[in-house]
């Protein structure tokens, strides 16, 4: 690879620190990517690269251990919240994040999401959401749209008997104890670098200890949606923002004094 | 004089998403059809001339595999 940078020219952007140099298992054109590569910029940016520990979660989204250039250590399928809680008790110096797909968060470890947001835990949570569990074969998570098609929801999501999609922004904005909880979404430009300052004032809220922090990603999930990434994004775009509105649904109000 | 960059694609990296082509403002990203990466896929690769070396097929990269150079302004080119 050249990287070679003359005297002439500048350097607009190159690969993060913060990431390892495999190549990851993610499908072509999967935003788990993008949300990784936003996340590594910012530590970058921050400099706090070395304070880091993550808790990876179970799905697509386990193997961030080997793309994330930091420590991680990796959580019973969702409980990464109440690891992560340990773990930032025991070394509160320490910046924790959790990093885990809609599977872990919002189905199985819908308890421990919600206690550690109550208790105000000084941890950041990541929270992909591509409305369905991508590793294992693309089957009806608690996010999936009403009337659409998985491998365990053939005729649609009906939900009359599994019920309606789980916002959780929404709801973790419902609780006392979380400062900072804002949905973005990794379709296009524009809300990627939204997203990537949301990941900057996320990380500004642990370190200057102001308590729970959370973002959901909406992300697209080609493979399993059995569409093109172009296609995808377009989906995400059409059904997914309107279910699924972008924006801040809570920022406590010394959040919102964090100047960047 | 439009400002002038170029981009270097970490084939160990790419796989050919299209995601920087679409998301290309001056339309001069492209897949290189004529080559294969170890993993099986045709690589993104500049197809013509106007890279301004903007960054954003940068910000889209899911893999993180594009490095992006832009030319300062105000340098003379020999060629030019």
């Amino acid at each position: 690879m050249t990287t070679m940078q003359t005297e002439n020219e500048t350097l607009v952007y190159a690969r993060p620190e913060s990431l390892t140099n495999v190549s990851t298992h993610y499908c072509p054109g999967c935003t788990h990517g993008i949300a990784h590569r936003l996340i590594a910029e910012v530590i970058d940016e921050m400099g706090i690269r070395e304070r880091m520990i993550g808790v990876a979660s179970v799905g697509c989204s386990v193997f961030a251990y080997n793309y994330f250039n930091f420590d991680f250590v990796q959580a019973p399928h969702g409980r990464a919240p109440a690891m992560a809680t340990g773990v930032k008790r025991v070394l509160p110096d320490k910046m924790v994040i959790t990093y885990q797909g809609d599977g872990d968060m919002a189905s199985i470890g819908m308890a421990e999401i919600v206690h550690a947001a109550t208790r105000g835990e000084n941890i950041t949570v990541f929270f992909i959401n591509n409305t369905n569990y991508g590793m294992t074969g693309g089957q009806m998570a608690p996010t999936t749209l009403p009337g659409q098609k998985t491998t365990s929801s053939i005729h649609g999501r009906d939900v009359e008997t599994q019920g309606y999609p789980i916002r959780a922004a929404e709801l973790l904005s419902q609780l006392d104890g979380s400062s900072y909880v804002v949905r973005r979404s990794l379709n296009d430009p524009k809300n990627v670098r939204l997203a990537k300052k949301a990941i900057r004032v996320a990380l500004e809220v642990q370190a200057r200890g102001l308590g729970f922090s959370m973002i959901e990603f909406l992300s697209i999930c080609p493979t399993n949606w059995g569409m093109t990434p172009e296609a995808s994004k377009k989906w995400l775009e059409e059904k997914m923002i309107p279910y699924y509105p972008l924006g801040d649904y809570k920022v406590h109000p010394a959040v919102a004094q964090i100047k960047i | 004089m439009p400002v002038r960059g170029y981009v270097v694609v970490n084939e160990t990296y790419c796989k050919g998403c299209e995601l920087c082509v679409e998301a290309c403002p001056q339309h001069v990203l492209g897949l290189d059809a004529t080559h294969i990466t170890a993993k099986g896929y045709h690589p993104a690769t500049l197809i013509a001339d106007g890279c301004t070396g903007c960054g954003i097929c940068g910000v889209m990269c899911p893999e993180a595999a594009i490095t992006i150079y832009r030319e300062k302004s105000g340098v003379e080119r020999i060629t030019s």
